[in-house]
């Protein structure tokens, strides 16, 4: 046994180094405010702002939301206030709570990523980048840059040109090797992979007989995706053990947070989670320190691919 | 207004009325500051539960004095009929007050209360506040039947008319709720009307109100994931002070809105001179 003062939570994530290796998720807890009222923001490990655009943006028409076995389906299509507001209003927030932010951006072009990046440099409390090429809602329905090497490295690249922190990749697990799309994004300088986005999905309601969603498909989310999380993660880890990785989907406790360290994640993001349990992040990283207490485990560090070698009998 | 909390709530009660149950709830952070109007979002299905989103509802009473608090509940799926069927003594996980209270008038006036279904729940706490205040009250009841009303035989203790409605007359006059509408806010010279149930619903007695020069509160039912701001699936058009439009969250900025804010027709769509609708890029 290790005693819960001794675990050592700490971690780092693309040369950065966070308190905790629990952080929220991207389009799950807005810019942190809304979740002040239920934990401490500058205790996690970070908070991961809603995706970013460069313009305000409506989002799509309602229904955006359907509920399925252990997971949801969304159709949000990044509502958001763009980077000018974000820069005025929500990033100060975060700074003067002493959070750290990593900012998700989205763009449609590579020219709107550079921009976006560009405008956050010399922004307050930002740790990283988390460059979101992977979102499913998109006029594209999913042929996002995140499917080809190509499209996702020529992002990143210009990304990492304009940005003056580390970098990560967010990646999405509908390709059919999600391993070439990592090494195509460390080859063109990601510091890290952010896995995964959601999977892109569908439900038909059988009252109306039409597609659930306005958007008519969504993006799947909550631990129905989560066995798909670890998969990837672990593919990645093992074909690429030095790259850092920012592990989620499906989260919902400090055991399944444990899963992805694992399977080679350095730290984690607790996502749709926050909808069912608003102090989600907290208690997740409060349950995984316990789980390391109880295993002996002296901290995050010494957990991180441990299930790529011997484990323990 | 008092900040929002997350807790175990204990259910202490929970018996049919109608069509529906109610569930009493301890829950003394909630009951200590809550206004008429706002909701509790609570989580379904117990620990390891496969729903993941938080049912809300609005609040029917919030007594201080006891730290309870009452929610009125229609069963329809899984997640409700959980609530629904569980007994008394269950812990439920529990978040509120969320969104913002109807707003009460400066002086004393007449109010019209127009209610449909279960959507006469915070009605009730309503009036008795307006009425604190000095305020005329006049509450429309109405229902697709009798059994699915809810609080009409306590509608008299707080009201000093009562109109009930039913859309197959089996209680009260045959009709819909905003039927005698008109002639009511003319006759009671009624000075602010407020609403809660089905949208339709809603954007009648807002245009009632319009026509009548008349303000109007309106508590909307959008579906909602986390009712706490951070999903982004509960929104609706709503027209902002500077006259332009935005999708705005019921959750945070509502449930209640004053019903000429609303764009009603436009509500499950996106209207293209929305805020930030020209970045969609012709994708709705």
């Amino acid at each position: 046994m290790t005693s819960l003062a001794q675990v050592g939570m700490g971690t780092t994530l693309a040369g950065v180094a966070l308190p905790s290796p629990v952080l929220t998720a991207s389009g799950c807890s807005a810019a942190g405010r809304e979740l002040a009222p239920y934990l401490d923001v500058a205790e996690l490990g970070a908070v991961v702002t809603k995706s970013v655009m460069l313009r305000p943006r409506s989002g799509r028409a309602t229904p955006r939301m359907a509920e399925t076995p252990s997971g949801m389906l969304n159709s949000i299509g990044l509502q958001g206030p763009g980077i000018e507001a974000f820069l005025e209003h929500d990033l100060p927030w975060l700074a003067a709570r002493g959070a750290r932010a990593v900012v998700s951006i989205a763009g449609g072009s590579v020219e709107e990523f550079v921009q976006l990046a560009g405008r956050l440099v010399g922004a307050p409390g930002v740790a990283l980048l988390e460059v979101n090429i992977s979102c499913p809602n998109v006029a594209s329905r999913g042929q996002v840059f995140a499917c080809d090497p190509r499209a996702a490295a020529d992002v990143i690249a210009a990304v990492k040109d304009a940005a003056d922190v580390p970098v990560l990749a967010k990646l999405s697990p509908d390709v059919t090797d999600i391993v070439s799309i990592a090494a195509a994004c460390v080859q063109a300088g990601a510091d890290g992979l952010s896995m995964i986005n959601t999977l892109l999905g569908m439900a038909i309601d059988t009252d109306t007989l039409r597609p659930i969603l306005a958007g008519i498909t969504g993006g799947l989310s909550g631990p129905a995706i989560r066995p798909v999380a670890v998969r990837c993660v672990w593919q990645v880890h093992a074909a690429l053990p030095e790259v850092p990785i920012l592990g989620m989907g499906g989260i919902m406790t400090g055991l399944d947070a444990l899963q992805f360290l694992l399977a080679g994640a350095s730290a984690v993001s607790v996502g749709t989670a926050v909808f069912h349990d608003p102090s989600a992040p907290a208690r997740v990283a409060r349950e995984l320190r316990d789980a390391l207490a109880d295993r002996g485990i002296p901290g995050v560090a010494d957990v991180v691919g441990l299930a790529h070698r011997e484990g323990r009998r | 207004m008092t900040a929002p909390s997350q807790m175990r709530a204990r259910l202490v009660g929970s018996e049919p009325v109608g069509a529906y149950q109610l569930l009493t709830l301890d829950a003394p952070a909630v009951a200590a500051g809550a206004g008429p109007g706002q909701f509790v979002a609570v989580a379904v299905g117990g620990p390891g539960s496969a729903m993941l989103l938080r049912r809300a509802f609005a609040l029917y009473t919030a007594d201080p004095a006891t730290g309870l608090v009452q929610v009125v509940v229609a069963e329809h799926r899984p997640g409700t009929a959980w609530l629904v069927h569980s007994p008394v003594g269950t812990e439920l996980d529990l978040v509120g007050p969320l969104g913002r209270p109807f707003p009460l008038p400066a002086a004393a006036g007449t109010a019209v209360l127009v209610a449909g279904g279960y959507g006469s729940a915070p009605m009730f706490d309503l009036a008795r506040r307006l009425r604190e205040r000095g305020s005329a009250v006049h509450l429309v009841l109405g229902a697709a039947t009798g059994e699915r009303l809810f609080g009409a035989d306590e509608a008299p203790d707080v009201a000093d008319t009562v109109t009930v409605t039913t859309d197959d007359g089996s209680t009260g006059r045959r009709g819909l709720v905003t039927d005698g509408l008109t002639a009511l806010v003319e006759d009671t010279a009624a000075d602010v009307l407020y609403a809660c149930g089905p949208m339709a619903m809603l954007r009648a007695v807002g245009e009632i109100a319009a026509a009548y020069a008349v303000p109007c509160h309106v508590a909307v039912e959008e579906a909602m994931a986390c009712g706490i701001g951070v999903c982004m699936t509960c929104v609706l058009p709503v027209i902002g002070a500077d006259g332009r439009s935005r999708m705005v969250r019921s959750c945070t900025e509502g449930p209640v809105f004053e019903a000429s804010r609303v764009r009603w027709k436009d509500v499950g769509t996106l209207p293209a001179d929305v805020v930030g609708a020209d970045a969609m890029g012709g994708h709705r």
